[in-house]
């Protein structure tokens, strides 16, 4: 382990350091731009520049591999000089429009130029001028302030996996772009803005909306897809403005999805905010005591067998275990947390976890995809994954039609046929995974396909005492904690199918939408609708009473990730209008139906559930789910999968509700109302 | 002065035949198998003690740098040649190709067997098209006669060669970049450590050399250690391609023993400044990015690495550029200072930023609309640039204005108040 001295202070390094971590380490600051921890180095920007004993010039600590016996300063002279030096040339065609630029506050050029910069300038001559690119409808771009680190370039190569931008010219007129005119294809391009050290790219939704230091932030995780990546929730007011992401190493590291970041602006819009009855045919606005008194009168009035519920996607742990419990009380044992119907059952916790967890995907070096594409999925996941290609040393297959992937796959085929294709493969990979997805469990002979992937794990070494190889992806945030709660039909309850077919055969007289707009909302037939929820959406637009509930930003609740993680969402901006956290809509309407279910505050609901449920309590850790039989061995259908998410922008109430995830999807599309290429390439003459 | 038998590049002007035969008449190739079979470390050996100092501008030992790359590697090894000659001034490598191209053919052999590469590349100038035609054209001359190729010359040693013609950047000669260029990237120089010796074409040990340290190469081994460390002073032995160019009567590329003086280098073989020696104003002697010199530095200077870098300035790549009394020196070097701007790859911070600031302060100088100040204010911004950047591309920028103020700061100022004199003032 290399030995040396920072500023008369001897630090020790682990092998591989470079001087810049061996500094940090000493407890010195080093202030860099290019450098970042999770991007190859480029050692561009010289702002790092120390000064190494008997070395004729000074070196840049952020690429210098730390070695045994250096001695470096960080504060004398030449570095100091070298430092103020590059500052100054930072600053000479930079346009110093902090006041009308969004990273002002937070940007670390302001920062660095603060500490290390000279007070006045001493270029007389004209700044240059750069025009800005269009990156789509999600980055704005400020070229005139880039200072040229390509820590975007870098981004979008080796994290994101396109690469779609560059540098071109030389010297002075070197240009940050994409060459064409093009919107990013990336899911992560978000990010850029974070990696961004300076103004030049932006958050284009977030532009001229509000300074740091005026929102207040709150850190909680997302509910958006499966992953639950940990953000923190930038709001002012009664309005939620930005999405950042918050370090954690095992879910998201320091990314986020663009669906995540930029989908808030459907948290305004569409809004359930008062309760509603259907009249004649129209939606009129009522008070809660009337709309709560006339779903407690059904409820009173029919038996419980002929009632359901079904949670949807965004629903949180403690509403779906107080509609359960509700449910319950009336004897009903209709319900379900799989709106798709997904072949999963609470039976093997195992089964339906992401058991090798997403940092685990590290380890890996063989990994089967079956009917799934977690690029749509989860593009955190896709993220990892692509971590782990670069590697080197890892194959990655997948059944299914043909994936987009940001990493090299082996198409094995389309349907379930080719699920054994590649048995040779993981059974020689050391620690070999395997991830099903949606595609796969979300057709009738799901519970087939399950089984047959879960006797592949066991045949090929994927089930260990120190690894589990099985995955399920899941699409939904509420999906995990449904199934560990056991939101599924009870002893002779209908699942959704059942309850979809028996509303259409009038069976089932009265339906309890907990945020399902997952379902076809048209096979209701004339039963009576309830929908708790926050969006008007698919299942507001068919009910007959709307009880006007709370979104991820507005409401303290747990939500448990793909790899069973119970995580907290926090609340960040309260409900609009009379809407109301959903466990307090449940707790009111359970008393007016005189089953008043047993907890007055969230606490004392949170300690419920986990005296039930045991590992809803470990929150933030994974708990390690024992292996078991899960499955339905039978025929399979040799049908080729269906990938679950086509438009990966608007995969649920708020981002459909959101314009900048329609102008996304548009881009995609290649129809771009509001870009000045109209979707076109610069090829388009 | 050189005596003709001492001389390397006996077919300097063309005046000979420069395919195969009139090279094989002149002696390349005489014996180059029994050299291969005397092995890498008796070749290595040899040119470390020959004292030869690489001929691309900083005088690296290059028998301390072939022995450099491993003995033993997994990966293959490689020699790349850098024909990149683009430095304003220089021009014997462009010549050499021309003219005794099999010279430069032999000398990849003979380094590669030193480095263990069986792969060498010649990474030639874009513009350079003729030449690159004709070398192409004597590669395959060597491949006929079985000089090269499978079984080169009959040794048993497997080398092939291959000319790769670059597309016009100044920045590609320096040797990273070139690497960067020859992998189908972008000409940017990339980080050291680590050096190519570990990482570099392909990820794999390399070593890039100048076309005239190669091509001089046979010649040492076959004449012996001794006989080209006798030439020259210590440590700056050997004979050396000097480029004269500018202000003076017969301009020529000319091979000279190292440390022969500056003057009379250019009386002897470039027939004298225009109009007599005292009609010099000063010298730039390395190429355009070594610092120039006045006249009477000039009058006593040797011409090597040694003497010049006392005096501040380089032999670089010998390139000697002319200036007499009629050079409006101050402009010469805002040209310079062009040049570095437009050639500057953009890649770290103060070579980007600091090249086209310095040359829009000496346009400027050259006509004194500036202030005084300035000249101090350049010559810091000069030093905020050198030694800060990735490559030396900084430093090459940096050096000429500083040698401009070191030596010409009086005539900057006077610039300066005969601008200010004339220019109608603001009321």
């Amino acid at each position: 382990m290399p030995k040396l001295t920072v500023n008369g202070i001897e630090v020790e390094t682990p092998p591989g350091a470079t001087v810049l971590q061996a500094c940090q380490m000493a407890g010195v600051e080093v202030p860099h731009f290019c450098f970042h921890e999770r991007l190859a180095i480029a050692g561009n920007c010289r702002m790092c520049l120390v000064e190494q004993e008997k070395a004729s010039k000074p070196v840049a600590s952020c690429a210098m591999p730390a070695a045994d016996g250096m001695v470096i300063h960080t504060d004398s002279d030449k570095a100091k000089k070298a430092r103020k030096g590059v500052m100054e040339f930072l600053l000479i065609n930079h346009p110093l429009d902090c006041p009308i630029c969004d990273q002002g506050g937070e940007c670390d050029l302001q920062d660095q130029a603060m500490a290390y910069g000279f007070d006045r300038g001493r270029f007389e001559e004209n700044k240059r001028a750069v025009k800005d690119k269009e990156l789509g409808p999600l980055v704005k771009t400020s070229m005139n302030r880039c200072i040229h680190c390509t820590r975007c370039i870098r981004f979008a190569t080796e994290i994101a996996g396109v690469e779609e931008m560059g540098a071109t010219g030389r010297g002075e007129s070197m240009e940050i772009g994409t060459y064409v005119e093009k919107a990013l294809t990336s899911e992560l391009s978000g990010n850029l803005v974070d990696v961004c050290p300076v103004g030049a790219l932006t958050s284009k939704p977030f532009a001229f909306v509000a300074r740091p230091w005026e929102m207040k932030k709150i850190e909680s995780v997302d509910a958006l897809d499966a992953v639950g990546s940990n953000i923190r929730i930038d709001a002012r007011g009664s309005q939620v403005l930005r999405v950042l992401p918050r370090l954690n190493e095992d879910i998201n590291e320091e990314w986020i999805s663009d669906k995540t970041r930029f989908a808030i602006d459907g948290l305004s819009r569409r809004r359930l905010d008062r309760p509603f009855i259907r009249k004649d045919g129209k939606l009129v606005e009522v008070s809660w005591q009337d709309a709560l008194e006339t779903v407690a009168s059904m409820m009173k009035r029919i038996p419980g067998e002929r009632m359901a519920a079904v949670a949807g996607d965004l629903v949180d742990v403690e509403a779906m275990y107080a509609l359960k419990a509700l449910m319950g009380s009336f004897g009903s044992g209709n319900i379900d947390c799989r709106p798709v119907g997904v072949a999963l059952d609470p039976s093997v916790r195992a089964g339906y976890l992401f058991n090798t967890t997403i940092a685990g995907i590290e380890q890996a070096d063989a990994c089967l995809l079956v009917g799934t594409n977690p690029r749509y999925e989860a593009a955190l996941v896709n993220a990892r994954i692509r971590k782990r290609y670069l590697k080197t040393g890892f194959k990655v297959a997948a059944v299914g039609p043909k994936l987009d992937a940001t990493f090299p796959v082996e198409q094995l085929g389309e349907g379930p046929e080719a699920i054994d294709r590649w048995t040779e493969t993981l059974k020689a990979a050391k620690n070999p995974m395997v991830i099903i997805g949606q595609g796969a469990l979300a057709r009738p002979d799901g519970a087939a396909i399950l089984a047959r992937v879960r006797k592949l794990a066991e045949e090929t070494g994927m089930i260990r005492e120190d690894w589990n190889g099985f995955n399920v992806l899941h699409t939904a945030a509420a999906q995990v904690g449904g199934l560990d709660l056991g939101f599924v039909p009870g002893k002779g309850g209908r699942d959704t199918a059942a309850i979809l077919k028996g509303c259409e055969a009038g069976e089932i007289e009265l339906v309890y939408l907990l945020g399902a707009d997952e379902i076809d909302t048209s096979r209701l037939g004339k039963a009576f609708v309830v929908y708790q929820g926050h969006h008007g959406d698919a299942g507001a637009k068919r009910a007959d009473v709307i009880l006007p509930g709370a979104a991820y930003t507005e409401k303290d609740a747990i939500y448990v990730n793909t790899e069973g993680r119970p995580q907290l969402a926090r609340r960040a901006v309260f409900p609009p209008g009379d809407a109301r956290e959903d466990w307090k809509i449940l707790r009111a309407l359970s008393d007016m139906a005189g089953k008043k279910l047993p907890f007055d505050s969230l606490p004392q609901l949170r300690k419920q559930i986990v005296e039930a449920h045991p590992v809803i309590g470990a929150v933030d850790a994974v708990t390690p789910a024992a292996w078991g039989n899960f499955g339905k061995e039978g025929p399979v259908d040799p049908a080729a999968f269906v990938y679950p998410i086509e438009d990966f922008y608007r995969t649920d109430a708020i981002g459909r509700a959101s314009p900048t995830m329609a102008e996304c999807a548009a881009v995609k599309a290649g129809v771009a109302p509001g870009t000045p290429m109209g979707g076109k390439t610069g090829t388009h003459g | 002065m050189l005596s003709d038998k001492d001389r390397i590049f006996t077919n300097l002007y063309g005046q000979r035949d420069w395919h195969l035969p009139g090279a094989l008449s002149r002696g390349d190739w005489d014996g180059t198998k029994e050299l291969v079979l005397k092995g890498r470390d008796w070749i290595i050996n040899e040119m470390k003690n020959s004292g030869l100092r690489g001929r691309g501008g900083a005088g690296f030992p290059t028998g301390l740098k072939w022995s450099f790359m491993p003995k033993e590697s997994k990966q293959p090894c490689y020699l790349v040649v850098n024909a990149d000659e683009s430095e304003p001034g220089t021009c014997k490598d462009r010549d050499i190709i021309r003219h005794d191209p099999q010279k430069l053919i032999e000398g990849c052999l003979l380094a590669s067997v030193a480095m263990g590469a069986h792969t060498a590349y010649i990474y030639i100038r874009g513009e350079f098209v003729n030449e690159a035609h004709r070398l192409n054209e004597a590669v395959q001359e060597a491949y006929a006669a079985g000089l090269i190729g499978k079984n080169a010359c009959g040794s048993g040693y497997d080398f092939d060669l291959y000319v790769h013609r670059g597309a016009g950047a100044y920045i590609c000669g320096e040797e990273t970049a070139l690497l960067e260029s020859l992998e189908g990237r972008k000409g940017q120089p990339r980080l050291k450590p680590p050096f190519p010796a570990n990482s570099g074409l392909y990820g794999c040990p390399t070593t890039v050399n100048n076309v005239e340290s190669i091509a001089v190469a046979p010649t040492i081994l076959r004449r012996g250690a001794s006989w080209f460390a006798g030439i020259g002073r210590p440590k700056n032995e050997g004979t050396k391609v000097f480029c004269i160019s500018g202000h003076v009567e017969k301009p020529c590329n000319v091979e000279e023993a190292m440390g022969i003086p500056l003057r009379e280098l250019i009386e002897t073989h470039a027939g004298g400044v225009r109009g007599g020696w005292d009609n010099l104003l000063a010298i730039i002697p390395g190429g355009s990015s070594v610092p120039c010199i006045p006249k009477s530095i000039c009058d006593t200077v040797l011409m090597d690495f040694d003497a010049l870098r006392e005096v501040k300035s380089g032999l670089g790549t010998a390139a000697v550029i002319v200036m007499d009394k009629s050079t409006d020196i101050i402009k010469a070097i805002a040209r310079l200072a062009k040049f570095y701007k437009h050639e500057s790859c953009g890649q770290c911070t103060p070579c980007r930023e600091g090249t086209g600031w310095m040359w829009r302060v000496m346009e400027r100088m050259v006509k004194g609309h500036a202030t005084v100040e300035e000249i101090d204010m350049l010559l810091e911004v000069s030093f905020e640039i050198e030694g800060h950047t990735i490559c030396a591309l900084g430093d090459a920028a940096a050096w000429p204005i500083q040698g401009l103020i070191r030596h010409f700061r009086p005539e900057m100022e006077k610039r300066i108040l005969e601008y200010r004199a004339s220019a109608p003032r603001a009321a």
